[in-house]
């Protein structure tokens, strides 16, 4: 090989990555939160709720899944000032590439999050549900207290690969010139011509972050394996 | 105090319950018994509402089952059911089984709910475990506190859907020393079960289905006592079970 590689330019660089960094985190720690949240009441909507409800949310679901992220991304940045200002009356709302990406990540990972965690309620033996209404429960209380719990324990694997999915989708957020880990490190390394360094150094630090990921979804399960 | 007026119960197109009528007095203890596939499980859990009907009605303590604004889960936290498969909360542990229940329903304090679980430990015999997990317990200990789970809730009455089927013969007996126990205190007790040396010592009646129909509805002596005069179908159903 030819190319020699030129790693100085990485630790003057390490501040300007460290924001980029920060928007990532925020990105990853928002969506998940509010993706999993957003996730959880549309499985309850899907799985107890009245028959239309439950189609719409099983609409907005298969909806979201069918979308390329890209596309959602895009859509968010575009529409969302066009609505609010529609609906706010204020023609210079500007709503800026940060909130929009949130939103369309959010929007888009509850539609994977819900299924999981419907897999993971329907999960739960059925008898438990009627033991929880058997001394009086409502199907809410049975939720919180009996159902959920378990529910949670079963899904949690699942829930934390889809967030290791996450963090590597918002990389995408590039394409509405926000300045996340992938798209800081891009920047540098064509400004210092390092561009081969820049990309090699965020695959590693990526690895990085979805092994312990990944390693942490291996120990919960084998704990799980050695639970009731 | 519990009234059964001509039920009937569908699931799709299959009739799994057809006309059955019955009444269940106060202290009472009543066993249900017939061959697989009699309804037997079915009729219990339309008892507390966990199945709907299709037609007739169900009266519990004068508050019908079928009226529009029954709140079932009042009427449910008014009587106990102890399931075939235990049902224990896995992820709690032996007290807080018996707590929750009472806190989040009853809304009593954490200090009073302790105190009648551990109570009710006591009378299954099962003070010790406490606060160990359901996963650690045999299956006679589960279904055990299971039972004192239903009766921490005070309910009037106690269904019992086949408790002794999913356990080890030696564990049966365990189990059923406390349901004579509990009967022996004057609860009104309903079971569907197997076990017909139990009903033949403490129901005072015993009902007898088939193919969703109540065939007999007799006093135990009766039952047991008086075979001639029970219809073709109990006799059959006698004979076979009474040869063991």
């Amino acid at each position: 090989m030819n190319y020699e590689f030129d790693w100085g330019g990485i630790v003057p660089a390490l501040p300007y990555l460290a924001q980029g960094m920060q928007t990532t985190l925020i990105l990853v720690v928002v969506g998940m939160t509010l993706g999993i949240s957003l996730g959880c009441v549309l499985a309850i909507l899907r799985i107890f709720a009245p028959k239309p409800i439950a189609k719409l949310a099983a609409g907005y679901v298969n909806f979201f899944r069918s979308m390329p992220l890209i596309l959602t991304i895009f859509w968010m940045f575009f529409l969302m000032p066009i609505v609010l200002r529609a609906i706010t009356g204020n023609p210079y709302l500007s709503v800026g590439a940060m909130y929009s990406a949130i939103v369309a990540l959010v929007l888009a990972e509850s539609a994977y999050y819900c299924e999981i965690i419907r897999a993971g309620i329907n999960s739960v033996r059925s008898g438990q549900m009627a033991a929880g209404k058997a001394i009086g429960m409502t199907t809410l209380q049975c939720l919180r207290w009996v159902v959920l719990p378990q529910a949670l324990k079963n899904m949690t694997p699942a829930l934390i690969n889809q967030s290791i999915g996450l963090l590597k989708d918002t990389s995408l957020v590039y394409v509405i010139s926000l300045n996340d880990f992938l798209g800081a490190a891009g920047q540098m390394g064509l400004r210092n011509g390092q561009l081969v360094e820049f990309y090699l150094f965020s695959a590693a630090v990526y690895l990085v972050i979805c092994s312990a990921g990944v390693a942490l979804v291996n120990h919960l399960q084998k704990k799980n394996k050695q639970a009731f | 105090m519990i009234e059964v007026k001509d039920v009937t119960k569908h699931y799709g197109s299959f009739q799994v319950l057809s006309n059955c009528s019955t009444v269940i007095e106060r202290g009472e203890v009543v066993v249900i018994c017939g061959p697989s596939g009699s309804g037997k499980s079915t009729l219990i859990k339309t008892l507390n509402g966990l199945e709907r009907i299709t037609s007739g009605d169900i009266v519990v303590e004068g508050v019908s089952l079928t009226h529009k604004k029954t709140d079932f889960a009042k009427l449910r936290s008014r009587i106990g059911m102890v399931f075939q498969s235990f049902e224990l909360f896995p992820h709690l542990s032996v007290i807080e089984n018996l707590t929750l229940g009472q806190m989040r329903v009853l809304k009593r304090s954490k200090q009073e709910s302790i105190e009648r679980g551990v109570g009710y430990l006591q009378k299954v015999g099962l003070a010790a475990h406490r606060d160990k997990y359901p996963g650690q317990l045999s299956g006679g200990q589960q279904q055990r506190v299971a039972i004192a789970r239903a009766l921490t809730m005070d309910p009037v009455a106690m269904l019992f859907d086949e408790p002794t089927s999913a356990l080890d013969p030696e564990m049966v007996g365990e189990v059923l020393d406390v349901m004579v126990k509990l009967a022996d205190d004057g609860m009104t007790m309903v079971c569907v079960t197997h076990e017909m040396g139990f009903a033949r010592k403490v129901s005072d009646r015993v009902i007898f289905m088939d193919q969703g129909r109540i065939i007999e509805d007799c006093t135990t002596e009766g039952f047991f006592g008086d075979v001639q005069n029970r219809s073709p179908r109990a006799q059959e159903f006698l004979a076979q079970i009474l040869t063991h």
